[in-house]
């Protein structure tokens, strides 16, 4: 093995994250289990975010506002986004911090950097699978009979890791070099909310714009996950051409980004 | 040449210092960047205020050195001499700024005790954890659980969260899961200051079979000590190149001669009324040196110059190992005897007969004290030296003596064994003629 001076741009090594994958599952496993760790309710931590969001919207939206929710009651209409939205800006606001947080092993041992925020993202999934029961839980609830379309959900789930994949590699990049990045993410998150169709329908929205709107790669992830289980209709083919590949734009110019900063985080973290 | 596991060529690292914040913020950037872009818009030039310069330094430079499977090498220097550095590039760490390493092997780095530990979790899941950080499989920590719970003695503690810990007993945990690693070639930092002895010394003793596997092992260390017992050869870094690389008695010779000569004190300090101004170490043959044998008389001459004149002084002269444990002492303030007064520039010296030393570093400490016991002069490291030699030349034929007497303990009192079979055998470190005949010393 050669030690030389890095030059330029290039992707990260997948090999070598392939041969470090079990270290990518210790991280996780440690996440998990260190935030579950003295609590007394424990995973249904998971449920009170997601679930009182809706409650929230659904009084505040749903009830004073009015808003349509394309036929279906609104709990649920917003419960199907806010399932994968809280994924996403749980992973990402751990990931934002990971690497900074891990300064202790970054700067005393070698492993490829990359495993840090892929395990933030990996380890929201247990969350993520919690809130899903839920879901469908009201979906029975609401007798909401699931289409063929809901086969789409493992899709749709490897499309929310991705997207928030994309999101965390930036973030936690930026944030080992300029530390005020972690302080704009919650705040990110929160005006990222309303971008993204989650309290209301991107059908609100004339058809036009609607690919301008779908420049936000949540957009497309939630209302991939209406269409999959609430089988709410079409004219929304737009949206999907436009975020779906900005998910992936914005997952390959993270690992490149990162790629290139990995190399300073253990001289500046 | 197929069997060098370890390369390196004209290895270099720069660093950014000085009055920039080590990390800086995203605004600021944004901010530097649009300044310099309106500036240059503006005048054609792009500023760049003078007080901002960046200052650099070589932390390594034109590093350049070969290292053979089961090696054992020790790499010493002053504080900031590139040492941790060297280790970090070489761990993968972070990146060289020019020249290159190979590396035939795996790689196991000991920085630190205790890495990627988190107080949450139980020893248990700590191990794992750490186990894995470090480069573990699972299935090979699975292998060697109880063997590390056993190494650390923490078999009733292993499922307690680990902020429950004594700070020894997380030592223990930490370099019980680092010393299964087993890897084939082995980065260790300095991790042995810290731990009771009688855990550095089990330390010492696992590094020892690590070596004797026939691993390659690179050792960072100030303990000069654990350098001689280990390794057969010393890199000495100084000011991050390297200023000695050879046999590690010759390397930690000079080391040590170079560092004795920064003890030279010009200026006192704050309420000191003696200066120190140089200690020359002489053995049985008045022979200016600092390689003593265990039979050696110790003479300490003591330079110094007192500010005005001080009435019935006490000095004092301690010798104490590496790690700093006092091992013994010529004090006044228990003898009795002192000068009448002292003024100006002035030389006192104390010999000590027949030091009875085992084959170790140590350090020379003088302490001055005015007639109602107050500080002349801050008790402070003067100097110094080695105790060297092979411990069957002075009496002492076990096989494994000259390993095991870098580790013992130093001072040798002599003593009798009454046997089990009746026998009574005496041990004494025996004069050491060097033209080759034995007597009981201090005769």
């Amino acid at each position: 093995m050669i030690i030389r001076p890095s030059r330029g741009w290039g992707f990260p090594d997948l090999r070598e994250i392939w041969e470090y994958r079990e270290l990518l599952y210790f991280f996780a496993w440690r996440s998990i289990k260190v935030r579950y760790k003295q609590t007394v309710i424990g995973a249904l931590w998971a449920l009170i975010q997601p679930f009182f969001t809706m409650v929230v919207f659904t009084v505040i939206f749903g009830i004073l506002a009015r808003m349509p929710s394309e036929g279906v009651p609104y709990p649920i209409f917003t419960y199907t986004a806010l399932v994968p939205w809280t994924y996403f800006a749980n992973s990402i606001t751990q990931a934002s911090r990971s690497i900074v947080d891990n300064r202790g092993i970054i700067t005393k041992v070698y492993l490829p950097r990359l495993i840090i925020p892929a395990a933030s993202v990996l380890s929201e999934l247990l969350d993520f699978t919690v809130a899903f029961l839920l879901l469908m839980g009201m979906m029975m609830f609401y007798s909401i009979m699931p289409t063929s379309a809901i086969l789409l959900v493992p899709l749709l789930i490897l499309l929310s890791m991705a997207t928030a994949l994309g999101v965390a590699l930036w973030m936690s990049a930026l944030n080992a070099i300029y530390r005020d990045v972690q302080y704009a993410v919650p705040f990110l998150v929160q005006i990222w909310l309303f971008a993204t169709p989650v309290a209301y329908s991107s059908r609100l929205l004339p058809e036009a714009w609607r690919p301008m709107y779908g420049i936000n790669p949540m957009v497309g992830v939630i209302e991939g996950f209406r269409w999959a289980l609430l089988g709410s209709g079409g004219g929304l083919e737009p949206i999907f051409t436009v975020s779906i590949p900005i998910t992936l734009l914005l997952l390959v110019t993270g690992l490149l980004y990162f790629r290139h900063m990995e190399k300073t985080f253990a001289d500046l973290v | 040449m197929n069997d060098v596991v370890i390369r390196v060529e004209n290895l270099g690292k720069l660093y950014r210092i000085g009055k920039r914040e080590p990390y800086s913020t995203l605004r600021d950037a944004l901010a530097r960047t649009f300044s310099r872009a309106l500036s240059r818009a503006y005048s054609g030039r792009s500023s760049g205020n003078p007080g901002e310069r960046d200052q650099y330094i070589w932390a390594l430079k034109g590093v350049s050195f070969e290292v053979r499977k089961g090696e054992v090498v020790g790499i010493i220097g002053a504080n900031g001499a590139g040492k941790s550095t060297l280790l970090k590039i070489l761990s993968r760490i972070t990146d060289p700024t020019e020249g290159h390493a190979e590396i035939n092997g795996r790689v196991g780095s000991l920085l630190e005790i205790g890495t990627g530990f988190h107080p949450e979790l139980t020893g248990h899941e700590n191990i794992y954890f750490s186990g894995a950080v470090l480069g573990m499989k699972k299935s090979e920590i699975d292998r060697r659980f109880d063997e590390i719970v056993a190494f650390a003695e923490l078999e009733k503690f292993i499922d307690t969260p680990v902020k429950y810990y004594s700070s020894g007993m997380q030592v223990r945990l930490g370099f019980a899961i680092a010393a299964h690693l087993e890897p084939e070639i082995m980065l260790i930092d300095e991790v042995l200051a810290v731990g009771d002895a009688a855990f550095q010394k089990k330390c010492l003793g696992k590094i020892g079979n690590v070596v004797e596997e026939g691993n390659t092992v690179l050792f960072v260390s100030h303990n000069m000590g654990a350098i001689r017992g280990l390794c057969q050869r010393a890199i000495w870094l100084n000011e991050g190149k390297i200023a000695e690389d050879g046999e590690t008695q010759r390397v930690v010779s000079r080391y040590l001669t170079a560092v004795q000569e920064g003890f030279i004190q010009r200026q006192p300090k704050d309420g000191e009324r003696v200066i120190i101004e140089r200690v020359v170490l002489r053995n049985s043959q008045g022979e200016k040196t600092l390689d003593f044998t265990p039979d050696d008389d110790l003479i300490v001459e003591v330079y110094f110059r007192a500010l005005d004149r001080i009435e019935k002084p006490y000095f004092s002269v301690t010798v104490a190992s590496r790690l700093g444990w006092r091992l013994f002492r010529a004090d006044m303030t228990l003898d009795g005897h002192r000068p009448d007064y002292i003024e100006g520039d002035g030389m006192i010296a104390c010999k000590f007969k027949s030091i009875r030393l085992l084959p170790q570093s140590y350090v020379v400490r003088i302490g001055v004290r005015a007639k109602d016991r107050s500080k002349l002069t801050g008790t402070r490291d003067v100097g110094f030296f080695n105790v060297i030699g092979r411990m069957a030349d002075f009496g002492f034929a076990a096989e494994i003596a000259d390993r095991e007497a870098w580790r013992s303990a130093p001072v040798v009192v002599p003593y009798e064994w009454h046997l089990p079979d009746g026998r009574v055998i005496s041990v004494d470190i025996k004069h050491y003629d060097k033209r080759g005949k034995s007597d009981e010393v201090g005769g």
